[in-house]
C-alpha cells in the first residue's frame, strides 16, 4: 500500500492551509502521535508553534529519513497494522492527515487511534464533494479532482468516503465531534455556518477533533449543527 | 565502596598500541554473569574531543565483534583509519569539536583490555580458555567502571553497530538513568539461530588448528593463524551482501585468463577472502574471537527480563534511533523492527530508519550519506533536548 501522494504535494507552500487547520486543533505541550506524517511538516509546525513532545509513523522510508534527519522521531510502521503496538493513553492527540482512506482497515484505525489517544485529528477527501458527484452522475466516470488526483487503477484511496459517511462511523464507533471544519480545495477552511449535509456538497476535504469516551450520547442532528 | 583504591592510569609501554589505560585495584574486579571474576580488571580506551564544565557531552562508541578502541585514529597495528573515522571527527556527526567520545575496547578483547590474552596474576601465564567466558553485560559493566573513573554520570549517547549495538541496548536496560540517548544500529535484540550457527563455524575452525593447543597456543610461541583465518573468512561473507559480493568480483578470474583446474584461488573472490583472513590474524587473537563470539550469542536481552523486550525499556526517558539497513541479512530490519516494536510499546522515545544500501551488513562502518544524515539529526535534536550549544554555535567559539 502506497502513502496518497496528493496530500504531500502542497510542500512547497509555507505553511499549507490545511495543515495550519490541523495545528489550530492542538493544545499547547501535548503530545502527539501523527500517523502518516510523510516529510514530518505538520510534526515541525506542532513543534515550533505548540511546542509538542511529537512522534510520527511514516510508511515511505524516504519520508522516514527526511524526518529523523530534522531531528524528529519517526519510525517506519504501517497504520493498518503498526497501531496495536501502541500502549493505551501513550498520547494527547493521534493525527490521521489524509491518509485514512489510504488504510485497509479505516474502522479499526480509528478504534486503535482513540485508544492510544484521548483525542483523534482526521483529515480525509470528502467524497461528498458536489464536483465528485458531478463527475460520476454527469460524465459517468469515477472522479478526478484537485485532492483526488488519481486514475481509478491507480489511487492508493481504496476507502474513500464522504463526510456525513465518517460522521455516522464516529457515532458508532461511540466517540465525540468536538470540532469539525470543512475545506476548500486549497486546504482553506470553509467559514460558513452550515449544516452537514452543505459541508458535504462544498468541502473538498474535512478535519475533524474526535474525543473517545463521548459525555453523552450525540445524535447526528446535533453534530450536524457544530 | 568509600575506602575502595583508586582506579590507576598506566603510562605503559604499549600506551602507543593501545592508547589510554586503566586499570582497576584488585577490591574492583569484574565479576562476571557466569560468576568467574576478572582483576585486576583492565581497560584500554581512547577519547576524542573535550569534557564540558557541566560533564554531559560524553558519548560512548561500542566496537563490533573485532573492532576495537582506536574508532577516529590511525590503528597503530594497521596503519589504517579508524574503523569509525567515516563518523567520528570535527564537523562529523559525532563531532570532536562537540562531544567527548570514549571508544574502549571490551572485555575479552585483545587490545589492551583484560582477555584471555592477557596475563592471568595466578599462573603467569595467559589465562588462555582460563579467562571467564563474558557476555555482553559483562561488557557494559566493564564500560560502566570505565565511565565512572572518567567522572561521568550520565552519556549524553550510547551508539555502536552489530555487537556494539547488542552492547548499547544493555546500557539502556542496565543503566537507563545513565543513557540520554542511544543510537543501536544493525544490530538485534538477541542471537538468532543462524548468528550462532554462524558463530560456532567460525570457533570450530580456530579449535581445528592443531596450533590451537587447547586455547594455550601463546605458551608453546605459536598462533592458530589457519584456523583463525578461515573463521574470519567464513564471517566476511556474513557481512556482505550477495548482489554487492556479484557486482565486486562475479565470477571473475585473478590474474590469469583461464581456470588452472587446480585449488588456487583462481577466482577474484578466493583471493579476495585469503587475503581478509591473514590481514585479520596479524591484529586479531584467537581465543578472543572464541570470547567475543560466544558473548554474542548469549546475548537474549529479553530473557533476562522474564522474556519481554519491552519490560527491559520501561519507564526509561532515553532517546533512541534504531537504524538498520535493508541489504543486512545478518542482523536484518526485522531485528531492528523487533527492538522499536518494544520500545514502543514501553511507550519510549523512538526513531527508525531503514537505509537503503546494498552494502550489507558492513554499511554502518562505510560512507552511507542517508545514514550520516540520519546520524546528525538525531543527534542535533537530542542535543537541543540536553540543553548543548548547537553545531553552529561550537562553531562560532
Amino acid at each position: 500500500m502506497n502513502a496518497p501522494s496528493f496530500p504531500r504535494s502542497g510542500q512547497s507552500r509555507p505553511v499549507r492551509l490545511d495543515l495550519a487547520a490541523v495545528a489550530a486543533m492542538v493544545a499547547p505541550g501535548s503530545r502527539v502521535l501523527d500517523v502518516g506524517c510523510g516529510d514530518g511538516a505538520l510534526l515541525q509546525l506542532l513543534a515550533e508553534t505548540k511546542s509538542v513532545d511529537g512522534r510520527g509513523v511514516e510508511l515511505s522510508q524516504r519520508g522516514v529519513n527526511d524526518c529523523v534527519a530534522k531531528g524528529l522521531s519517526v519510525i517506519q510502521g504501517d497504520a493498518d497494522t503498526d497501531l496495536a503496538d501502541y500502549p493505551t493513553d501513550g498520547f494527547d492527540y493521534v493525527i490521521l492527515s489524509q491518509t485514512l482512506q489510504a488504510t485497509h482497515h479505516p474502522r479499526q484505525v480509528l478504534v486503535d487511534m482513540l485508544r492510544i489517544g484521548r483525542r483523534a485529528i482526521v483529515s480525509f477527501p470528502n467524497f461528498g464533494h458536489w464536483k465528485v458527484r458531478l463527475s460520476l452522475l454527469a460524465k459517468g466516470r469515477m472522479p478526478q479532482t484537485t485532492t483526488l488526483a488519481h486514475a481509478w487503477y491507480e489511487t492508493p484511496n481504496i476507502h474513500l468516503c464522504t463526510i456525513r459517511d465518517f460522521v455516522d462511523l464516529v457515532e458508532e464507533l461511540g466517540a465525540h465531534i468536538e470540532r469539525g471544519v470543512a475545506l476548500d480545495h486549497s486546504g482553506a477552511p470553509i467559514r460558513v455556518n452550515a449544516p452537514w449535509r452543505v459541508w458535504n456538497l462544498l468541502g473538498a476535504q474535512a478535519i475533524f477533533l474526535l474525543e473517545r469516551d463521548a459525555p453523552k450520547k450525540i445524535s447526528t442532528s446535533t453534530a450536524k449543527n457544530t | 565502596m568509600a575506602n575502595a583504591l583508586p582506579a590507576i592510569e598506566t603510562l605503559s609501554s604499549s600506551d602507543a598500541l593501545n592508547g589510554r589505560i586503566v586499570e582497576f585495584p584488585v577490591d574492583r574486579p569484574l565479576i562476571t554473569d557466569g560468576g568467574g571474576c576478572v582483576t585486576p580488571l583492565t581497560i584500554a580506551y581512547q577519547t576524542y574531543g573535550e569534557l564540558n564544565a557541566e560533564r554531559s557531552n560524553a558519548i560512548l562508541l561500542c566496537h563490533a565483534l573485532t573492532g576495537d578502541q582506536h574508532a577516529a585514529n590511525v590503528h597503530p597495528l594497521t596503519g589504517k583509519p579508524g574503523w569509525w573515522d567515516v563518523m567520528v571527527g570535527p564537523g562529523k556527526p559525532f563531532d570532536t569539536e562537540r562531544f567527548f567520545i570514549v571508544c574502549s575496547n571490551v572485555v575479552g578483547g585483545c587490545l589492551g583490555t583484560s582477555g584471555p590474552s592477557s596475563l592471568n596474576p595466578a599462573t603467569g601465564q595467559a589465562y588462555g580458555l582460563g579467562f571467564p567466558v563474558v557476555t555482553i553485560r559483562d561488557m557494559v559493566r566493564a564500560q560502566a567502571m570505565l565511565i565512572d573513573h572518567l567522572g561521568v554520570d550520565q552519556l549524553f549517547c550510547v551508539a555502536g553497530g552489530s555487537m556494539g549495538g547488542m552492547q548499547v541496548l544493555q546500557w539502556a536496560a542496565s543503566y537507563p538513568e545513565r543513557v540520554f540517548s542511544a543510537m543501536p544500529i544493525a544490530t538485534a535484540p538477541k542471537h538468532s539461530s543462524q548468528n550462532i550457527a554462524f558463530h560456532e563455524v567460525g570457533r570450530q575452525a580456530v579449535m581445528a588448528d592443531p596450533d590451537w593447543r587447547g586455547g594455550r597456543y601463546l605458551e608453546f610461541g605459536v598462533r592458530p593463524e589457519k584456523g583463525l583465518a578461515v573463521a574470519r573468512m567464513a564471517a566476511h561473507i556474513t557481512y556482505l551482501s550477495e548482489p554487492a559480493l556479484q557486482r565486486k568480483f562475479g565470477r571473475k578470474l585473478q590474474d590469469r585468463a583461464a581456470p588452472t583446474f587446480s585449488f588456487d584461488a583462481d577466482f577474484q573472490i578466493e583471493n579476495y577472502l585469503r587475503y581478509q583472513g591473514m590481514a585479520f590474524v596479524d591484529r586479531f587473537d584467537a581465543n578472543s574471537y572464541l570470547y567475543v563470539t560466544r558473548a554474542c550469542d548469549y546475548f537474549d536481552l529479553a530473557a533476562d527480563y522474564g522474556g519481554s523486550l519491552a519490560q527491559a525499556f520501561k519507564g526509561a526517558k532515553t532517546r533512541y534511533c534504531v537504524v538498520s539497513f535493508n541489504s543486512d541479512w545478518l542482523y536484518p530490519t526485522s531485528a531492528s523492527r523487533a527492538i522499536v516494536h518494544a520500545l514502543n510499546a514501553s511507550g519510549a522515545s523512538v526513531s527508525f530508519v531503514e537505509i537503503d544500501s546494498d552494502k550489507g551488513h558492513d554499511a554502518f562502518l562505510v560512507y552511507e550519506p542517508d545514514f550520516i544524515a540520519t546520524t546528525r539529526g538525531f543527534l542535533e535534536a537530542a542535543a537541543t533536548a540536553r540543553g548543548l550549544p548547537r553545531a553552529s554555535e561550537t562553531r562560532a567559539k
